[in-house]
């Protein structure tokens, strides 16, 4: 597994695959395939993956904890950049085909509607986290304030949620908001149980003993 | 003649010639493209886009159901002038959440619908209450084809021709009592074929009502087709209501049950979220949906595509000279 994370090829291939959807839609959109109501479509289409890439950049952790892949890691930035890259294209089909680029109208809907300033305010912290992404921030920042500062993902990812609960919650029509709180649920779970788990090693050391050490040089 | 042969998947009993049949297929169709080039080329050509019009009214249908013309109704209001929205995008994009929230799953799911027998009850403050069959309440009035609007209170709309008559001769055949003040109508939800009657979404069966002198509006359509043709299942076979001036959830779909009552019936969406959709729903631009704006909208299928830049919304969906007059002296900001 770890062989083929750090394979040279690794990178490239994920990178494009994380542009897959923006290439679907961008094919759809020029080839009529986006359905009768195309702004509508490409407008959900790219919010609903800004809210799976920012459930995948949470599932890189946990998943490289627990199937020991460490090389995984390596991967974790570039997705999260593109759950910025989403919400931004979001943002930018919202502006172009919902309010045609009146910058007043748009400052007026956000002021005037909970469910897009929810939205916006997600959008506008996950900013310093892009921008704070390349190696020098960090060190500029020191690894502790950097990471406080990335914990923000955990605030975000709720706003993006109410962002979306709120938006279907006139149409009473929540399966898909509930899967997605569901994951982020889980994936926000594991690591309080994880944390939980690291600061009790006396009490569950004869057990655990041999993969605490593990679980502690390698968490991140 | 091969023109002749058009399949008729459901007959039932209402097919007569339309001139698209008695012009052979390949002029009218090579008419259409060449209407379509004009409009297309010269902007704001009326002549050219009325015609257009004309020609699409009888050539967007996809030829597969049953045919039922309409004779072009002369109620007030009743030919908006749009370019048609094409029959794909009307019956490809739809709400009806009996077979799914999602607007590409009425289409999908909708063929399970059984449309005949069909019978609509007419009960409460009536003289004439029972059931009436789908065939008797086809010939209880001459088809009308309708050009309306229709306006969504998500925000987008489109240009549908739909064939009926207008509720009122329905209503005046049945004869309400004096203190009938409302109408409401029931639609069917039948777990057996709706697979999202199961849902909670909604307090099912779908009701939705109308004031009595909304309901008696020339404009308010007891619709059985569009296009041309009988409705499609997704777009509320085999009977259904179109209120123009009116959100598009104000017009009910595949109604089973029309009751006469003395009190405002309680409605599907009002129960789901009162704050949000009240009892008269009149398309008004100068009163916002909770999260969003109601001033603009998007026609579906104008011809822009994803560039094309949202309407401004018309009070009344812009049928205000024909149904104003109804709501005089109303806060339409408290009876929204």
């Amino acid at each position: 597994m770890n062989k083929l994370l750090v394979h040279p090829a690794a990178k490239p291939v994920v990178f494009l695959l994380c542009l897959l959807p923006f290439a679907w839609l961008t094919y759809g959109a020029f080839t009529d395939g986006l359905g009768a109501n195309p702004a509508e479509f490409l407008i959900r289409a790219t919010g609903d993956w800004t809210l799976r890439f920012i459930c995948i950049v949470l599932a890189v952790t946990p998943l490289r904890v627990m199937t020991k892949a460490n090389a995984l890691a390596r991967f974790r930035r570039m997705l999260g950049l593109f759950a910025y890259f989403y919400v931004v294209v979001h943002l930018l089909c919202y502006s172009w085909f919902d309010m045609g680029f009146e910058w007043s109208d748009i400052a007026k809907d956000i002021a005037k509607r909970p469910f897009i300033l929810v939205g916006f305010s997600a959008f506008v912290l996950l900013t310093p986290l892009a921008a704070t992404s390349f190696n020098r921030a960090i060190k500029a920042l020191g690894a502790k304030r950097w990471q406080m500062l990335h914990k923000l993902v955990y605030l975000i990812a709720g706003l993006g949620l109410l962002h979306f609960f709120w938006m279907r919650a006139g149409k009473n029509n929540f399966a898909e908001v509930f899967v997605y709180a569901a994951i982020v649920a889980v994936l926000l779970g594991w690591r309080v149980w994880h944390y939980a788990s690291k600061r009790k090693p006396k009490e569950t050391a004869g057990v655990r003993g041999g993969s605490e050490k593990s679980l502690r040089s390698s968490a991140g | 003649m091969s023109f002749h042969s058009r399949p008729h998947g459901r007959s039932s009993g209402f097919i007569h010639p339309l001139s698209s049949e008695i012009t052979p297929r390949a002029v009218y169709e090579s008419r259409r493209d060449l209407l379509k080039l004009m409009a297309g080329g010269a902007a704001g050509a009326a002549l050219a886009s009325f015609a257009g019009r004309e020609a699409f009214a009888q050539a967007t249908g996809p030829h597969k159901l049953a045919l039922l013309p309409g004779a072009k109704s002369v109620v007030p209001g009743a030919q908006t002038m749009e370019k048609l929205t094409d029959y794909k995008d009307a019956t490809s994009y739809n709400n009806f959440y009996e077979f799914g929230t999602d607007k590409g799953d009425p289409v999908k799911n909708a063929g399970t619908l059984k449309t005949r027998p069909w019978t609509v009850e007419v009960e409460g403050l009536v003289k004439k209450p029972g059931k009436y069959g789908i065939e008797d309440l086809l010939k209880l009035s001459a088809q009308e084809e309708r050009i309306y609007r229709l306006r969504c209170v998500e925000g987008w709309s489109m240009v549908i021709p739909w064939v009926g008559y207008s509720l009122a001769e329905l209503i005046k055949k049945v004869e309400p009592q004096g203190n009938a003040k409302y109408v409401e109508f029931v639609t069917l939800a039948d777990p057996k074929t709706m697979p999202f009657v199961g849902s909670r979404v909604l307090d099912w069966p779908y009701t939705e009502g109308l004031r009595m002198d909304e309901a008696m509006h020339p404009l308010t359509l007891l619709a059985f087709g569009m296009y041309g043709e009988v409705l499609p299942n997704q777009n509320g076979a085999p009977v259904r209501l179109v209120v123009p001036w009116k959100y598009g959830f104000k017009s009910a779909k595949s109604i089973v049950k029309i009751r006469f009552v003395e009190k405002e019936p309680s409605t599907a969406w009002n129960k789901a979220a009162a704050q949000e959709y009240g009892f008269y729903s009149n398309v008004n631009p100068n009163v916002d949906h909770p999260r969003w704006s109601q001033a603009t909208e998007r026609r579906i299928g104008d011809g822009g595509g994803l560039f094309a830049k949202r309407n401004k919304t018309l009070m009344f969906n812009g049928y205000e000279a024909q149904v104003g007059q109804l709501y005089a002296g109303m806060d339409l900001k408290k009876n929204y």
